[in-house]
């Protein structure tokens, strides 16, 4: 596991020198904040997602999760006029509820989760669409003081950047899901579940409430994802936000090593993998402005060859040892 | 015995820590049937697979046919007439037999698949096999035996002149074996020469003219015809004299633990069972494969809950709707399939053995204590003499043996009431499987009941303190140990009359 998470470690490097060599935008202060914050609010989503992923299953309405309460947000503040509390508190319930729903109708009802999110992805967007009534949303000048947990900066003392408050939250998440997958029970139970789930059920586990859990998890990581993505940007068009952030998040996790058969994440991996995609993005903007309209070919190229040399290094150690 | 066709010599294999070969030389005759036998880990699959071209050897000769010969991949040895049927079949579920017998081979016309030739020349194989199994016939819902024979028909299609059976009858029933065998003896006369390997070691007194056995990659000796008998075979392959191999001494038993009443199945709706568990008491369930003996097992431990039934556990009401219900209330299963129902793989010993009781060790329930959880992992590795390099090794590279014992071991720390064992030897070599008996017999007198399935019959003999016999989903009768013998349990189990 820590080989891997040093190939894509060495990777991430490389990359990051290559675009300091090639920019000189890429390490001031102001785009290595805007970096962070990123990495900070694509990496919540990226772990939950990486729970999911552990169990064999994929969710593909994250890029839906984040539309229902990027845009619910402003939505029930601004136009229907409920309070900050009250908005935050449901929309979070909300976005638990349908993780539940997805993880009962793939334990209860055997369904594909590739199917049961995939109809997600389409009808939480359109339902928050019709909402809307397809109108942009913002919060306007109001609600700054709420606004401060997605655009908020620590100072850090005498350094020239501050900390976004989107990674101290990722920090937050990275660490109770470090601790959950490695000092719990449940942690080791998703592991064997991940790898093995019949051999798991027979060994007395419940893997159904399991993998129930972890797709609430990811739901619910998105949705609070989708909460800092929209209090950050002040504006949120329900036709597009949040489109195809599942694949980053799922290419993120699958980066740092979580492979989508089931049993393997290491959450280090999956924040390096993050980190990965989002300075690539960057890349592609400072040092290929010509090509930002091939980002989505460039990325694709880089997860193929991410995850081909992963085999690679995979069999070169299985024929060492 | 007529001309050599197959001779090795010297055949060396290392892999990474491990000497699997260290110099084996057999040879086979045109038309013999050869048995090598030995323990798991004594090199024999190694042997094999250099043999069939899956792996090939580091040093060593092999004579094919009188020629010196090299094979890089299975396909170049299959083209020289040496097939390999794997102890696991490789049968396409959803496609017919003939189609089966000619996968990757089918025969063509202007490019375009001739199916009424391929059927047709399945069938000419098929029926020299015979049994009457037409060609169209869909493989999935065949019982074990007749995939095994279409897996014999499909390396006969390839004009294979040496058959190498890995554990062929693994999943066969008495009468299929004999169907078997009498097939091996057909092709025997057809000149066709049969590499045997069975753990099982009364079907070797039957089918084999010579025995090899290799010992930790050496040839430990040889047994021509007359010389063939268990012990022999059994002191070659341990290199030690095993007086008694079953020694299974009944204890009186105590208080009934388990009461089953009109048990139904999902796999047989309508036939109800019955039975009683003793504390203390080893009852073997025996039957022909698809009896529906592993069903009543599933649905004891709650893998496939009961369509209906009346149990009692300890008097109190028992119906277990998962397996976390039975392992709850004491009921534990080691399921037929060790590497895909009862092993994590992938995971470690360590991880394997504890993760049924992870919860009862950790502080609060959930967090874990990694010091209860390392001593154990090290006490099961002890009481079961699981022979691992260190407890992080991961299950996959045990043999069949240890991991079978992970599977059992792993329940001993949650204090089982009633084990069910199902084929708990199957595929293990001599010297774990009396390892397991004694650890059975341990159990039991510590007044734990044992119920298990098992195909093998002089094992059901040697174990059972009863025997409940199954015959298409019912029980078939009930056998003590005085009028216990092969012959009543195969009456019963086939219902009667002793047809295939």
């Amino acid at each position: 596991m820590m080989k891997k998470t040093l190939g894509i470690f060495v990777v991430f490097v490389l990359i990051c020198l290559l675009t300091a060599a090639l920019s000189d935008v890429f390490l001031r202060p102001q785009n290595v904040e805007n970096l962070i914050m990123r990495i900070g609010l694509y990496g919540i989503m990226a772990i939950g997602v990486s729970f999911v992923i552990m169990t064999g299953g994929i969710d593909l309405s994250l890029g839906s999760m984040v539309c229902l309460t990027g845009c619910g947000l402003p939505w029930l503040l601004v136009k229907v006029g409920w309070s900050p509390p009250w908005a935050l508190l449901v929309l979070l319930l909300v976005v638990l509820g349908l993780g539940w729903t997805h993880g009962w109708m793939i334990t209860r009802w055997h369904l594909q989760p590739f199917i049961v999110t995939l109809c997600g992805l389409l009808i939480y967007r359109g339902v928050m669409r019709g909402l809307a009534a397809d109108q942009s949303l913002g919060f306007g000048t109001a609600y700054d003081g709420l606004r401060w947990i997605a655009t908020g900066k620590i100072p850090l003392g005498s350094l020239p950047i501050a900390l976004p408050m989107p990674f101290v939250w990722l920090v937050i998440v990275a660490l109770l899901a470090f601790g959950f997958l490695r000092y719990t029970v449940w942690g080791q139970h998703l592991l064997a579940l991940g790898y093995n789930e019949e051999a798991a059920k027979n060994s007395g586990i419940r893997t159904n409430r399991l993998i129930v859990a972890s797709y609430m998890i990811c739901a619910f990581l998105a949705g609070f994802a989708g909460l800092l993505f929209s209090m950050d940007v002040n504006s949120a068009q329900p036709s597009d936000f949040g489109n195809f952030y599942e694949l980053y998040a799922i290419a993120a996790a699958v980066l740092g090593g979580c492979s989508l058969r089931g049993g393997q994440g290491a959450v280090l991996g999956v924040l390096i993998g993050t980190a990965l995609m989002q300075v690539l993005r960057n890349m592609i903007v400072l040092v290929f402005p010509a090509q930002q309209n091939m980002e989505f070919a460039i990325i694709g190229f880089v997860i193929l060859l991410g995850v081909l040399g992963d085999e690679w290094f995979k069999r070169y150690f299985a024929k060492r040892s | 015995m007529s001309a050599t066709v197959l001779a090795v010599e010297g055949i060396v294999k290392g892999f990474p820590g491990v000497q699997a070969l260290k110099g084996v030389s057999l040879t086979v005759a045109r038309g013999e049937v050869l048995a090598v036998l030995g323990e798991n880990g004594a090199g024999k699959s190694t042997l094999m697979k250099i043999l069939a071209g899956l792996q090939q050897a580091d040093a060593g000769k092999m004579m094919w046919q009188g020629r010196e010969v090299h094979f890089s991949s299975a396909s170049q040895a299959l083209k020289a007439g040496i097939a390999l049927i794997h102890q696991e079949l490789n049968l396409s579920e959803n496609l017919p037999a003939g189609a089966n017998v000619f996968l990757g081979r089918e025969p063509q016309r202007w490019g375009v698949l001739d199916r009424r030739q391929m059927n047709a020349q399945a069938q000419q194989l098929l029926d020299r096999l015979g049994f009457g199994l037409p060609a169209e016939t869909a493989v999935d819902g065949l019982s074990p035996g007749k995939k095994q024979l279409i897996e014999i028909a499909k390396a006969l299609a390839t004009d294979a002149q040496l058959l190498i059976m890995d554990e062929p009858t693994a999943s066969l029933s008495e009468a299929e074996t004999q169907k078997l065998f009498e097939v091996i003896r057909g092709l025997q006369r057809e000149g066709v020469s049969v590499i045997y390997i069975s753990h099982r070691l009364p079907e070797i007194e039957r089918i084999a003219d010579r025995v090899t056995v290799l010992r930790d990659g050496e040839n430990a000796g040889e047994l021509a015809r007359g010389e063939i008998h268990h012990d022999a075979m059994v002191r070659l392959m341990v290199g030690r004299e095993l007086s008694d191999f079953y020694q299974h001494q009944s204890i009186e038993p105590g208080p009934e633990i388990m009461s089953v009443r009109g048990l139904r199945t999902r796999a047989y709706p309508r036939h109800e069972v019955s039975f009683t568990l003793r504390a203390g008491e080893v009852v073997g369930l025996a039957g022909l494969v698809g009896a529906g003996r592993t069903e009543i097992l599933e649905a004891l431990a709650g893998l496939t809950p009961a369509v209906a039934a009346e149990i009692t556990l300890d008097s109190q009401a028992y119906a277990p709707q998962a397996p976390y219900d039975a392992v709850e209330r004491g009921v534990m299963l080691v399921p037929e399939d060790r590497k895909q129902q009862g092993l994590v793989l992938d995971a470690s010993v360590a991880d394997n053995l504890t993760l049924p009781s992870l919860t009862r060790m950790a502080r609060f329930g959930f967090w874990r204590d990694f010091s209860r959880e390392k001593a154990c992992a090290d006490e099961q590795i002890a009481a079961m003499q699981i022979k691992v390099s260190h407890a992080g090794q991961s299950a996959r590279q045990l043999s069949g043996g240890n991991q079978q014992k992970i599977v059992i071991g792993k329940w001993l720390a949650l204090g089982p009431k009633v084990l069910l064992l199902d084929e708990p030897t199957r595929g293990i070599d001599v010297g774990a499987k009396s390892e397991i008996y004694q650890w059975m017999e341990t159990l039991v007198q510590q007044g734990i009941a044992v119920l298990f399935v098992s195909s093998d019959l002089e094992e059901v003999l040697g174990l059972a303190d009863r025997v409940l016999v199954m015959h298409e989903g019912r029980l078939a009768g009930e056998l003590s140990r005085e009028n216990m013998s092969q012959e009543a349990i195969m009456r019963l189990a086939t219902g009667g009359e002793g047809s295939f």
